[in-house]
């Protein structure tokens, strides 16, 4: 049921960002921070052809929003999480520890700024950092994986500062059981 | 000079594959000095290579010479009896090469060159070198090094070999490849899916380490060249990167952080046995041997943002190098280790440039201004050129800068992009 869930927030990012919205927290300035999404903001949210298709599961991922979201995003050089993401990650957090049979890799990203194997070692550090996160909220460590992909897997491919804040990342990747 | 006699052995065969690189001057300096290289003397059907053009262009590309087009020469001597100095003094230059190939059979070459100081009239050098048709260019490069010696004192770096790291714009496909120092004689020895960075030459120029970046994780190989034989070194849990050889090739420095953080470690390839280095919390990574074997550079934020620090290998003490500037990485040495050679970032929101450092007197310089991003500096065998990758046009590209700053050129590709130069060796 989780993958059905990560394929739509995969295709759909944007109705994971409504989703955000909705819910009323504070996750949705990260949100428009990263996404230019503000005025969906009021939408309702338009998953129309999947509503008609809920399964007893399904019902129960559409009830918590949050988990869409799968990008956490980070300050330049910087390896901390935002307070703005931690509904989020809290969320994925309650999510693993009521499904301990999930499993998930956190992938840590970084801009092309800087050399490689630096952006390689910071890559690991944000990606470590919202294993900890997640540790401290709780979850079995057995259920975290984290791996660095530095500056070599970008979203985006130009040079510029919105280019480079989307590429500055962690991931949440749950594995097909 | 000591007469030479070159005998080639050379392990990269295939060399026919079409250059994917090219070169474009962008500064050289003032003094330039006034050199004619003469066509080569050649009866027979077109040789594979074109020795003199191929001289004239090395020297072009070291900045340090102004190379009289052989158009507007006055003559075209292949023997000293033919040479009439009075005309290249009116032609105002310095230094004049002849040269002559004859075959020998058998796809043998033989050929001599000879080196004259026009002012004084007298033989600088000259050589007798014998070679097979597919050597030609690497002959032309023996001789450019050898010109190059004479005239400036310095070991000329024209026959090493560089490796970097081709992709495609999506970045779906990788390519390790080695060329000559001028990008000719492209040849791909790794191609992957996969992410191919941090490629690092054994002292010998016989094997090349790099980084894998796989689904799973990076993985640090080791390849023999002229087999294509790739040998895993190191795929512990998280990062395994930053391979560095030790000055004799026995060792190899990189980074694990397999206990939970960036840390130095080295490894004796042939014992596998492995030795922590480091032991921060903060990244440690980068490492690079100094000459003497005993101690490494690396890259720290130990002290909140990235810099040079080096480290004994046998007292484990640790000092930091680089004061100066928001972030400093990827250090380098030139010319024996008086000069770091690094990605230089002055302060926060700067460009990324590469600077060079001069040890004895701590002052630093940064080389770069017309590329942006610039990452990955690599120097030269001879310690005179950096060579490193950069953003130019929107395109990843390598571009070579002298230690001092004086000589630029770039070396765009034809197609895709290039990234992570690393520059052999000698080969002997």
């Amino acid at each position: 049921m989780m993958h059905l869930n990560k394929m739509f927030s995969v295709s759909v990012l944007c109705v994971a960002m409504i989703g955000c919205a909705s819910d009323g927290g504070t996750t949705d300035e990260a949100a428009t921070t990263e996404v230019a999404a503000a005025d969906s903001q009021t939408q309702a949210v338009p998953e129309s052809p999947d509503v008609d298709v809920v399964t007893q599961e399904q019902v129960e991922v559409v009830a918590n929003p949050l988990l869409d979201q799968t990008l956490v995003y980070f300050g330049y050089d910087r390896s901390e999480i935002r307070p703005e993401f931690k509904d989020v990650l809290n969320a994925h957090a309650q999510f693993l520890q009521a499904n301990p049979n999930s499993n998930i890799v956190l992938e840590g990203h970084c801009d092309e700024r800087g050399t490689v194997e630096y952006n390689l070692a910071l890559g690991e550090r944000r990606a470590n950092t919202v294993k900890r996160y997640l540790i401290v909220q709780g979850v079995n460590p057995a259920q975290l994986e984290s791996v660095s992909f530095g500056e070599e897997r970008p979203v985006m491919l130009d040079s510029t500062d919105a280019s480079w804040s989307k590429n500055r990342r962690a991931e949440i990747k749950y594995q097909d059981q | 000079m000591i007469l030479r006699y070159w005998c080639f052995l050379f392990i990269f065969i295939s060399a026919f594959a079409k250059a994917e690189l090219t070169i474009e001057i962008t500064q050289g300096i003032a003094s330039a000095i006034p050199i004619a290289v003469v066509p080569m003397k050649w009866q027979g059907k077109p040789l594979p290579e074109n020795v003199d053009e191929i001289i004239r262009s090395d020297l072009e590309r070291s900045g340090h010479f102004g190379i009289l087009s052989p158009d507007d020469m006055l003559s075209h001597p292949s023997t000293q009896e033919d040479v009439y100095f009075r005309d290249w003094r009116l032609l105002k230059q310095d230094y004049l090469v002849i040269s002559s190939i004859k075959s020998v059979g058998n796809d043998q070459y033989k050929l001599r060159y000879q080196l004259f100081d026009v002012l004084n009239e007298r033989e600088l050098l000259a050589q007798t070198l014998s070679a097979k048709g597919s050597q030609l260019r690497d002959m032309a490069h023996r001789m450019s090094d050898a010109i190059y010696e004479q005239l400036t004192g310095i070991r000329g770096a024209f026959s090493t070999k560089i490796a970097y790291v081709t992709t495609n714009r999506k970045r779906t496909r990788f390519n390790l490849a080695i060329a000559d120092s001028d990008g000719a004689r492209e040849k791909v020895i790794m191609t992957s899916k996969y992410s191919i960075f941090s490629p690092s030459w054994s002292p010998d120029g016989k094997r090349i380490a790099y980084v894998l970046l796989e689904d799973t994780g990076s993985k640090v190989y080791v390849q023999n060249i002229a087999t294509g034989k790739k040998q895993l070194v190191s795929a512990n849990k998280g990062i395994n990167s930053a391979p560095a050889f030790s000055p004799d090739g026995n060792k190899l420095a990189l980074v694990l952080s397999k206990d939970g953080n960036p840390e130095i470690y080295v490894v004796d390839l042939n014992t596998r046995h492995w030795v922590r280095v480091t032991n921060h919390y903060a990244i440690d990574t980068e490492p690079n041997w100094m000459p003497d074997g005993e101690h490494l550079l690396f890259t720290s934020g130990r002290s909140g943002n990235p810099q040079i620090y080096r480290v004994s290998l046998s007292s484990g003490y640790i000092e930091r190098i680089t004061f100066e500037g928001n972030y400093n990485a990827r250090a380098r040495l030139a010319q024996d280790g008086r000069f770091l050679v690094m990605v230089h970032q002055s302060a926060k929101g700067e460009p990324f440039h590469i600077a060079s450092m001069d040890l004895t007197r701590g002052l630093l310089q940064i080389l770069t201004s017309d590329t942006f991003l610039d990452e990955s500096p690599s120097v030269s065998p001879n310690g005179v050129m950096v060579m490193y990758a950069a953003k130019y046009n929107k395109r990843s590209i390598l571009a070579a800068v002298s230690v001092d700053g004086d000589v630029r050129f770039l070396v765009p590709s034809k197609s895709g992009d290039v990234r992570e130069p690393a520059w052999g060796p000698y080969i002997d």
